[in-house]
């Protein structure tokens, strides 16, 4: 026995690649990301990177026109003149990766020649990558994928031992991590993306890879063509997670299980605790996860396996199987694994099972509430510090939390009624 | 190519999706990629609504374009059809699907449906937000009534009175992620109704498609917000001779000059010009004695064309501000806007670029900014109070208490929040005389007793250079007397006055110049 692996296709509620760079331009301040395309994708990552940019931002749309599409204009003269404009605006900028969107994908615009000509033009003043973050060949986080795929070739080589962590991670996290596996005799530690785009780590036959996240397909493969070898775990969400990817990285460099169990010992029992009060909210609750950050499958594992959550529907974009695979071995036997989307269909599903708790898209969020389902947006699970054994306790707390506050303000708000109420609410 | 930071609209088809979800019964199926279900959110996160926006997007990926994406489209059409049973569907493309030309409005009226289907062709890489809702909400409008339309004109707005009954007329323009639409339609029916006037229909915000047939049955149209209704507006006089409103009502003159001109078209008698005295308390509050204060505030004003028009009235005519910078991010409305900023004796501002639009406001210095968020955001940057007035919307923008800005009550939500960002007279007359005390200097101390203040003052002022002007210790020091949140102004006010009397040093007596020559 094992889980249910189902497919569907149909509509999709899912974002697109480009979505990722509102995290990424954060981790790298010295980066900025042009996106080549339309209106629609400045518009929409200003509206999920939280509807207002406070600042000057570190990305931008060099928005296709018109005149570009009817070649009266030469799209690459365009976009070196704007690169330009951009980068006299912007000296501090040391790294510019240039995104293709879904334009400029249909209208095959070469944003490799374009960094290869921009290069040339920078003299390693500013380095100029490319990727794509259409939506009509990424979903969401595999935008950080794209992103770190196309920095690999510019890693310097090297043939020490040294662990290379891979995915964004937030700094406080980062920093605990590295300080853990420093204390279990791990000392050679960084990170991709770095903090500052122009430090990069090196790579080579050394060196071992744990990625941080499930979506780094592309970025994994690469990493194994220069020589590293990529370890299979669990990711590091929970304290079972946590433990089990650090472990995997204490076993590459053979380190005595003993010292690790040292280390990792307390901590695990310390996050035990910490899970308690969540565990008794969590405990026994239906949740339903609708496919979009692809961190759904180790997040269903945490739920279930530490906080005795019963997993209804398991959603994911698309599935690696081979990357997946130690997840879906601590999934119980027999739970829906469903690859892709129907959105309708999978909502009939949600109301159907009359979830506790369902993770979906901003979208989706409101409505289901309106319907009386508590919801958690995914969107909010690739912002928060929540890797780490030291985190389970927190990010327990994001999935309890909204139905704590149900239980707070139900009473209040939803008095009971005997007389019948036929009018509209309000806010309909 | 254009080099994008940030934008004030979306795309057009966003402005079709605000009409379709604003109205009842309309469906739209939307030829896009994955990514652009972002914009679902802009109805459900930031209006907060607890229902889906009524779309179907075909999704299309990369592995498809080789292969049948008409055939795509048809299913997602046939698929939306039987599941939500709309009573007419809208049908077009994103920016993508653009590009690769399955003319989905015309793949959908051959699949032999049974129900009204609205082609919208709206240019996705010219076109944007406003222009795209203004554009569907004529198609719709357009499409569903094309049939009706008589040969002869002969409509009669008095007809009403020959019928025995009371005046009626449509509100057309409130739609979702509106400024303040769902309030602005409540007011401006109590302002009718207290007119004698019915209230037909409302289209798009809560129309269904009996309602848009029903479109003719009114004796005038009442266009609320130009910028998404005059298209709609001008056919139905065109088609059916039914006239409309030119007067936007926001504000206490332009509200009696609407209801001026809904009598005159209606053949009433136009109410008193007292009228707003006795229903609003804008007209009281600024003339009361606190609001000596408010008299020739310097106000920078951005926003959509409507609202930044109407803002320009009332803070010129009812408020007494002097208004040193104007313009939109609607270039449908430039004109207006223009001709308006000419009339005040400035240029208009007409742009998309908004960080040309903070270099502006700073160059204005002005003492309150009405915008949009952005403006609220570059205000806050340059220490300026903000009110906002216009899309685009922010989660804050949809309050939940009523707040409309049109009409009577309207006009009092404006003073109020225009006002309350600014100190208010009696305030500011106080921190005026107590500004030497430390507890005024650079921001307001708390008064669990943090250092600051005074302590902040022990440093000595030293000189600095300022481009080609150079500020003494003195003079410093006599900028660091001067309250924080107009030491900015005073800065500026006083370089300018330096370099056009052609001095290079400013001392604590060149202050004390300018200070003379800026209040002469």
């Amino acid at each position: 026995m094992s889980v249910n692996l189902l497919k569907e296709t149909g509509p999709r509620e899912v974002f697109c690649g480009l979505t990722s760079i509102v995290w990424l331009h954060r981790r790298m301040p010295d980066a900025f990301f042009l996106v080549v395309g339309s209106r629609t994708c400045a518009h929409l990552i200003q509206s999920a990177a939280g509807v207002m940019i406070f600042a000057e931002p570190r990305f931008g749309t060099a928005i296709l026109s018109e005149r570009d599409l009817a070649g009266l204009a030469d799209a690459q003269d365009e976009l070196d003149r704007v690169a330009r404009e951009l980068l006299e605006r912007r000296p501090e900028i040391r790294t510019l990766f240039l995104v293709g969107s879904c334009p400029s994908e249909v209208i095959k615009l070469d944003l490799e020649r374009a960094a290869e000509r921009l290069n040339d033009e920078l003299k390693g003043r500013v380095q100029v990558v490319n990727y794509s973050g259409s939506g009509i060949e990424t979903t969401f986080t595999q935008g950080e994928d794209g992103a770190l795929a196309a920095l690999i070739p510019l890693l310097p080589h090297t043939d020490q031992r040294g662990l290379l962590l891979v995915g964004t991670l937030a700094d406080a996290v980062e920093d605990r991590l590295i300080h853990l596996f420093g204390r279990i005799g791990i000392d050679s530690v960084s990170s991709l993306p770095p903090r500052q785009s122009t430090e990069l780590p090196a790579v080579g036959p050394g060196t071992t890879v744990l990625l941080t996240q499930p979506y780094l397909t592309t970025t994994a493969r690469l990493l194994r063509d220069r020589g590293a070898r990529v370890l299979t775990a669990p990711f590091p969400l929970g304290a079972e997670g946590s433990r089990s990817w650090m472990e995997a990285a204490a076993k590459d460099f053979q380190i005595n299980p003993d010292q690790v169990a040292s280390v990792l010992d307390p901590l695990v029992s310390r996050a035990r605790n910490a899970l308690t009060p969540h565990r008794e909210i969590l405990e026994g609750k239906r949740i339903f996860l609708l496919p979009e950050s692809q961190l759904e499958l180790p997040l269903a594992r945490f739920l279930q396996r530490e906080c005795g959550m019963e997993l209804i529907e398991v959603g994911t974009p698309y599935l690696n199987r081979e990357q997946m695979a130690e997840e879906l071995a601590l999934l119980p036997d027999g739970t829906s694994v469903m690859e892709g989307q129907h959105v309708e269909k999978q909502l009939d599903r949600v109301r159907a099972s009359q979830p506790d708790l369902v993770v979906c898209g901003m979208g989706l969020a409101n409505p289901l509430e309106a319907e009386g389902i508590a919801t958690k947006w995914s969107i909010e699970l690739v912002f928060s510090p929540i890797h780490g054994i030291d985190q389970a306790g927190e990010l327990a707390e994001l999935f309890s939390r909204p139905l704590k506050r149900r239980e707070l303000i139900r009473q209040a708000l939803n008095p009971p009624c005997n007389v019948p109420n036929n009018s509209d609410p309000v806010h309909a | 190519m254009q080099l994008t930071l940030w934008t004030y609209e979306g795309p057009p088809h966003v402005g079709a999706m605000r009409i379709a979800a604003s109205m009842k019964g309309v469906h739209y199926v939307l030829h896009a990629p994955q990514g652009d279900t972002y914009a679902d959110l802009l109805f459900t996160m930031i209006e907060r609504r607890d229902q889906r926006p009524p779309v179907t997007y075909t999704t299309f990926q990369a592995r498809d374009l080789g292969g049948d994406t008409a055939e795509l489209v048809k299913r997602h059409v046939r698929e939306a059809v039987e599941r939500f049973q709309p009573d007419a569907l809208l049908v077009g493309e994103s920016c993508t699907a653009e590009l690769i030309q399955d003319q989905p409005g015309a793949l959908a009226a051959g699949m032999g449906l049974n129900l009204p289907i609205v082609n919208l062709e709206l240019p996705a890489y010219s076109k944007k937000e406003n222009w795209g809702a203004a554009e569907t909400l004529y198609q719709l409008v357009r499409s569903l009534l094309k049939e009706q339309a008589p040969a002869e004109l002969l409509h009669d707005p008095k007809a009403w009175q020959k019928e025995g009954r009371r005046p009626r007329v449509n509100l057309l323009g409130p739609s979702l992620l509106g400024f303040r639409c769902r309030d602005d339609v409540l007011e401006v029916q109590r302002l009718l109704s207290i007119h004698g006037i019915d209230v037909g229909v409302i289209a798009p915000l809560g129309a269904t498609v009996a309602d848009v047939h029903r479109l003719p049955q009114a004796d005038l149209n009442v266009c609320l917000y130009p910028e998404i209704a005059e298209s709609t507006c001008a056919w139905l006089e065109r088609s059916f001779g039914i006239p409309f409103t030119s007067t936007v009502p926001i504000g206490i003159g332009a509200t009696h000059d609407f209801l001026v001109e809904v009598h005159n078209l209606l053949g009433m008698t136009p109410p008193s010009p007292q009228e707003g005295i006795r229903r609003s308390r804008l007209p009281w509050y600024s003339e009361s004695v606190d609001s000596t204060y408010l008299t020739g505030k310097r106000v920078f004003i951005f926003g959509d064309g409507t609202h930044a028009l109407a803002a320009a009235r009332i803070c010129r005519e009812e408020l007494g501000f002097e208004v040193v910078g104007l313009g939109t991010y609607s270039r449908e409305m430039a004109r207006p806007v223009r001709a308006a900023a000419k009339a005040m004796g400035i240029e208009a501002l007409i742009s998309d670029d908004y960080l040309a639009v903070e270099a502006a406001m700073a160059a204005a210095a002005p003492e309150l900014v009405l915008g949009t968020q952005m403006e609220r955001h570059s205000a806050k940057r340059l220490g300026v109070p903000c009110a906002v007035i216009s899309t685009p919307m922010h989660v804050q923008d949809v309050p939940a208490r009523n707040s409309p800005q049109m009409g009577w009550e309207g006009a009092n939500v404006i003073f109020d929040s225009w006002v309350h960002p600014l100190m208010m007279g009696l305030e500011e007359h106080l921190i005026g005389m107590f500004r030497h005390d430390f507890e005024f200097v650079d921001g307001h101390q708390s008064h669990l007793g943090h250092s600051g203040g005074a302590g902040a003052e022990t440093e000595p002022a030293a000189s600095t250079i300022q481009g080609d002007l150079i500020w003494t210790a003195d003079g410093e020091a006599e900028l660091k007397k001067i309250p924080f949140f107009v030491r900015g102004k005073v800065r500026r006010n006083t370089e300018t006055f330096a370099k056009s009397t052609g001095r290079t040093q400013i001392d604590s007596e060149t202050l004390y110049d300018a200070k003379a020559h800026f209040s002469a």
